[in-house]
Order: C-alpha cells, then structure tokens, then sequence
C-alpha cells in the first residue's frame, strides 16, 4: 500500500467516524432527512464566505457554511411553526431555494474558481492527498487535518452532553420538565452536523455525507437496544464501508465516493437482513414461530371447550379441524405434530385428547384473556 | 429588454419556445402529482426517487447504448419504482423512521449510481455528456423530440389522475374509509406513488436531480394556502408549476450563468412566499394584522374599564383622570392610543391638562362590561 492509498483510507474513516457521531441522533429523533438538507445548503454559505473574502481557503468560509446550516435548520422551522406547511414540506421548500442561490451565485459571480456543483454533490477524495497542510512539523493531507478536528470536536460534545442528549432524544418531554433546554441541544446537534458536512463534502461530497450520517446509524440501530453500543458500531460500519469502498473503487478503477455509498449500502442490506433480532429474516422466523404458537394454544382451547361433552367424538378430530378452525388440512397436522411433539396433545386414530399440560396452558390462556 | 419583448419572444425564438414549453410541461405533470405528495407527507419522496433515478439512468444506458430520452426515461422509472418499493418494505417491516430510509436509497442508490458512471466515462465514445445534463439538468439543452416524450409521459400520467380521480382522494383524506369500501387502498398507493416517479423522471432533465424536489413539494404547498377543495388545490398547484416553468425559462434566457433550473426553483419559492403571505384566510400578513387588532381591541376595553374603576372612587364616574396614573394602571401598551380609540367611539373626551374622562355613554358602556362580571363574583 502507497502512503497515498493509506491516507485516503484514513481520510474514509474519519470522515466516516465525525458522520456517524452526530447521524445515531439524527436518525433517533428522526431527523435524518436534514442531513440532506443541509449538505446541500452549506454551498451557499462556502459561496457568500468566498464573494466576502475572495479567498477559497479562507476558515470563514467553514464559519459561513456552518452557520447556514443553522440557518436552514431555523428557517425550516419558522415555516413548520406558522402550521401552512407541514415538517416535511418545510424541509422541501427550503433547501432547494437555499441551493438555488448558490448555483446561480457560483455561476454568475465565481466562475473559473475551483468551486462547480458537481464537485460538490460528488466530491474527488483521490484527490484529497495533494492538498496538504503544515502541522506539527509535518505535511498532512488537509482534509484528514480538517475532519479529524471536526471528529474530535463531535466526540467532545457528545461525551460533554451525553446524558442531556440521550434524555432529549428519548423523553423530551421529561428533559424540558428537567430544566435542560431541547431547543439548545437541538441547535447544538444541528451545528455538529452543519460543521460535519462542510467538512466532509470538501472530501467525499455531500451525497456520500448523507450516506455516513444516515445509514450506518440505521444499520446500527437495527443491531442494538443501547445508545452507547449504537454509536460504537455506526462508527465501525461507516469505517469498514470507507475502507471496503475503497478497495472497491481501487480494484475496480471507479469513483471512490460513490464506491463507498455502495458498500455501505450493502452493509445497511446485511444488517437489515441478517440482524438478530430485528433483521427480516429473523423477525420472519419470530412471526412464523409465533403463527404456529398461537395455532397450537388455539387447538388445546377448541380441545379443551369440547372436553367431555357428548359432541367430543365428532369435534376433536383432526380432519374435523378444517370445518371448525379453518385450518388447511396441511396446517392443521402441522399444528397437531407440534402440539404432539410438545405434549400437549394426544393424537388416537385420528381423535385428539389433551395431556394435563395441554389442559394447563389452555385454561392459564383463558384466565389470562379475563 | 422589455417585458413585452421577452413575451413575444416565447412565439418567435424556437429555443426559447422549446425550452419553455417543456418547462411548462414539467410544472404542470409535477404540480399536479405533488399536490397529492404534499397532502400525504411525502414531500421528501421526490428528493429520495430523483437521486435514485441514476444508476437507472446508468443501466438502461448500458444496456442499451442509447441515449435518447424515453429510454433512459424508462431506466430512471425502473429505478424509481424500486426504491419506492425499497421505501415502502423497510419502513413497513422494521422499527427504521420513514426519513432514515428516505436518506438511505437517497443516498446509496445515488452513490451506486456514481460508480456506475465512473464505467460509462472510461468508454470513449459515449462520454457520458448526454448523461450529466440527464442529471443535474439543464433546459436549454432540450430538444424537440425531449419536449415531446415529456409531452407523452405527462400526458399519460395526467390521464391516469383523471381516471383515479376519486380513488386517489380517497388515499389522501381517509385511506381507512376507502379501505372500508372494498378499494385497494394498497394497489392505488403504489400507482399514484408509480406516476410521481414519471413527474420526476420528466423534470431531471429539465432541472436536475437536487431541484426536482421542489418542483413536487413547492406548486401543491402554494397552492395548498389558497382553498381547501382538492380539484381546486390541483389545478392551482398546475398553474403555479407551469408559470414558474414558464418565468424560469424566460428569465434565464436573459443572461449567461442563469441555469434554467434553479431560476425555475426561485420563482415557484416566490410563488410560495407570496402564497404563505397573503392568501386569503390563511395568510400570515391577515393572521397578523388580525392579532394586532385583537390585542388593540383588547387594550382599548381594559382601559375604559380603568378608567371607569377609578373614577368609580369619586362621587362623579366622569371624574378626569391623567394619562400618567392610567398608564401605571394599565401597564404596557400604548395608554394614549386607546384612549384616543375610545374618543372616537364617543366614549371617552380629553380635557385640557392631559387628563381624561369617561363621556356618560362611556359609563354606562363600563358598567354593562363590569356588570356580569360582578354578578359572578358575589355568587
């Protein structure tokens, strides 16, 4: 491995780590969609920092994005709170006009500077090792300066606010009875992302950016019940997607951005798949063991009701379920198996008793329904 | 240029007309589909199907080597159609927020869509320049035979509303109810989210894949501001579209670094702001100035009543009293313009030494105010 293909893998990473941090949130309090808007809007902010100082490397310019965001962030809200449009609305109507200007701004004003909307949707990390930056005595990549600084800076206020953050994103309610103020770690959250976009755009452009906040959250959150294991394995899929990207595009000659969004892709489909608990597979497998559950406690009650009564012999037969329960006659020896196999049931040339366990779980059912 | 000019230029120029009418097209096909977007909450949906429209775009354009537009038209479509079902199961089937999964295919189909691009690049003869304007959209581009399949696909889709017309309010308003009446609720949300996807594979070409989005959530959220009757709201939020279509592609005519596609976004945003302003009834400038009336209203009674109160220490209730001791009664506001409201209602008169009085019509105008309220109190 070149030092070259080492550093654009580490940039991958941190940019992947600062997204993830503040995205666990964002996709908790079901905000993910703002990440959209304001990777998109932070253009504006680049292009107004640069018409005020004329300078494309000036930090105003990360200052001015950052503050846009915010400002897309309480413009969407003025709009929601005047109750004309609703949230989702607001959010629509407001990005686009925001990167409207922008667009317009870049082309009538910075033309010839390095600064076109594609670069911005699209970013060129390949490019990423070229630009450097004195520190400590040695030249590092510029961009993994910038967002190793935006990570960090991400790591402290989540750590700082952890236990406000956590409250005010599962009880809000219970927070501002509390005292801490929603709308501060809001705001405070919105700036984390703003920031973090700016940052990462710079990089991987601003699609990938929605890419690293939303789903590595969202796989994570399928992994877990615990805030703090969530935002450990966003952190790790956005890594191992960054890196997996880019060995992808490396072997493949491709966009590396676009690379890595595919293979966090792929890693939000595996979790989504194959995840414990929540996955689909297993909450198919949970649904099914359950289908067959309920059919057998079902069968010990329709057992159960007819016990003993002159009708039993015509009632409890296993080709009798049909009529009576409208099981399939397939379903039916299914459940009778089961119900067998887990002795509640007795099958005698085709007529069913109940054992004592079955009896059992079919009168708790019934004292439980009361 | 005068206005005039730039209006007959609309008959005259053929590019302009071109680009116009197909600007006009796309207003119209998404105003009328966004519409049913904004009642439904899926004004983020465009966004989601606009960026997942590419690696479609890419496909149909690899499979098939060509690049005209119903082609790669109808790749954009497939891939549309997939992330809606994408959407719809995930969201449906896991614990996962509808937006998580929104910016998840936003993204990933998008990125997927990039690195299938970066193969197209690498083949010489394509250069994948026909692709870009596909993307991010640029109208002056628009040919003919582009104007023409929009036409087609619009056409289409606006039939199809007309056709559903009943079942897609229904899907609206109370899914439940149609529901309840045997219609499947489930088959007819799928179409109606199938024709947004075609509003949207119009308008990439046109304005790209980031301004496509509020092409669908603007006109309807405009229009949505001035009735409350569904046929209305959809031909309003058609003619909101097809103006600012229209106005977008004659002002970028105008100049040089005026993109069609965010000039049309600015003037549907206008249209809005105008809308959430001033529509009637709903209008926040109406909602204001009534407030203010209210709360001058307000002020003017709480001051008669003072007034009567205090002077209702003396033996004369007309008994003067100075503007200054009203305001330390009365608190905030402005004292004075009340009382010059109450003046010329002829319930209140000044008199020379800045203090005033209630006339004997003010007094009884107090009492009937006070009177039940005292009742209340002794019982």
């Amino acid at each position: 491995m070149s030092s070259a293909q080492i550093e654009i893998q580490l940039i991958g990473i941190v940019v992947a780590a600062a997204c993830a941090l503040p995205g666990v949130f964002l996709v908790l309090r079901g905000m993910a969609m703002m990440s959209d808007a304001i990777s998109h809007t932070v253009l504006l902010g680049i292009v107004l920092g640069f018409l005020a100082t004329g300078d494309l490397e000036s930090p105003w310019l990360i200052f001015g994005a950052a503050a846009m965001g915010l400002i897309t962030v309480s413009l969407t809200e003025l709009l929601n709170r005047t109750k004309l449009v609703k949230h989702d609305a607001a959010i629509g109507l407001v990005f686009p006009a925001l990167f409207s200007i922008a667009v317009i701004l870049i082309s009538r004003f910075a033309r010839g500077v390095h600064l076109d909307t594609d670069a911005v949707l699209l970013g060129e990390l390949a490019f990423a090792p070229f630009d450097r930056l004195m520190l400590f005595g040695t030249l590092l990549p510029r961009s993994l300066v910038v967002m190793g600084a935006i990570a960090l800076v991400n790591l402290i206020f989540i750590l700082a606010f952890y236990k406000e953050l956590k409250l005010a994103t599962f009880d809000a309610g219970l927070a501002a009875a509390l005292g801490f103020s929603p709308a501060l770690i809001h705001y405070g959250l919105m700036g984390l992302v703003s920031i973090t976009a700016v940052g990462a755009f710079d990089a991987v452009g601003s699609i990938l950016v929605v890419a690293f906040m939303v789903a590595p959250a969202a796989a994570a959150y399928l992994l877990t019940d615990k805030l703090e294991r969530m935002l450990l394995y966003a952190v790790g899929l956005g890594a191992l997607g960054a890196v997996g990207g880019y060995w992808m595009a490396h072997l493949m000659d491709a966009n590396i951005a676009g690379s890595m969004a595919t293979i966090i892709g792929v890693l939000f489909a595996l979790c989504l798949l194959f995840a414990p608990q929540r996955g689909l597979l297993a909450s198919a497998a949970r649904r099914a063991r359950q289908r067959w559950e309920f059919a057998q406690t079902m069968l010990t009650i329709h057992l159960l009701h007819h016990e003993g009564t002159p009708e039993a012999e015509v009632e409890n037969r296993l080709d009798h379920l049909h009529d009576h329960l409208r099981w399939e006659p397939a379903f039916a020896r299914g459940v009778v198996q089961r119900a067998d196999e887990r002795g509640l049931v007795r099958l005698e040339n085709g007529s069913l008793h109940l054992t004592d366990a079955g009896r059992g779980l079919a009168t708790t059912m019934l004292a439980d329904k009361r | 240029m005068t206005l005039l000019e730039l209006l007959s230029s609309l008959l005259t120029d053929h590019t302009i007309r071109t680009v116009a009418s197909g600007t006009a097209i796309l207003g119209v096909v998404s105003g009328v589909l966004g519409s049913f977007a904004v009642l439904r909450k899926q004004s983020l949906l465009g966004d989601a199907l606009s960026h997942a429209a590419l690696p479609g775009v890419a496909i149909a354009y690899m499979l098939t080597g060509s690049k005209s537009p119903a082609v790669l038209m109808l790749g954009a479509g497939i891939a549309g159609v997939l992330a809606i079902l994408v959407l719809l199961n995930v969201t449906s089937r896991t614990r996962l927020k509808e937006d998580s999964v929104l910016g998840i295919v936003l993204s990933v189909f998008f990125g997927f869509g990039l690195l299938l691009l970066t193969f197209l690049q690498r083949n010489p003869d394509a250069r994948q320049a026909g692709l870009n304007t596909f993307l991010f959209g640029q109208a002056a581009t628009l040919l003919t035979r582009d104007v023409q399949t929009m036409a087609v696909f619009g056409g289409l889709a606006l039939l199809l509303v007309l056709v559903f017309w009943k079942e897609f309010k229904l899907l609206s308003f109370d899914r439940e109810f149609g529901a309840s009446l045997g219609l499947p609720m489930r088959g007819i949300d799928i179409l109606l989210t199938t024709l947004l996807v075609v509003a949207v594979v119009i308008g990439l070409q046109a304005v790209g894949v980031v301004l496509m989005s509020a092409m669908l959530v603007a006109p309807g959220a405009a229009a949505r501001q001035w009735t409350d009757n569904l046929g209305r709201m959809t031909l309003l939020s058609a003619l909101f579209g097809a103006l600012a279509g229209v106005a977008g592609a004659l002002v970028s005519s105008l100049g040089s670094g005026l993109s069609t596609g965010p000039v049309i976004v600015l003037c549907i945003s206008l249209i809005v702001l105008v809308s959430l302003l001033f529509a009637p009834n709903r209008g926040l400038v109406w909602n204001w100035l009534r407030q203010w009336r209210n709360r001058s209203r307000l002020r003017t009674e709480a001051v008669l009543e003072n007034i009567y109160l205090m002077s209702s220490q003396h033996a004369d209730p007309t008994h003067p009293h100075a503007v200054t001791a009203l305001e330390a009664v009365s608190g905030a506001g402005n004292v004075r313009r009340s009382l010059e409201e109450l003046q010329r209602r002829g319930l209140a008169v000044p008199h020379s030494d800045k203090k005033w009085s209630l006339t004997a019509e003010g007094v009884r105008s107090a009492q009937a105010r006070l009177q039940p309220a005292k009742d209340a109190d002794h019982e």
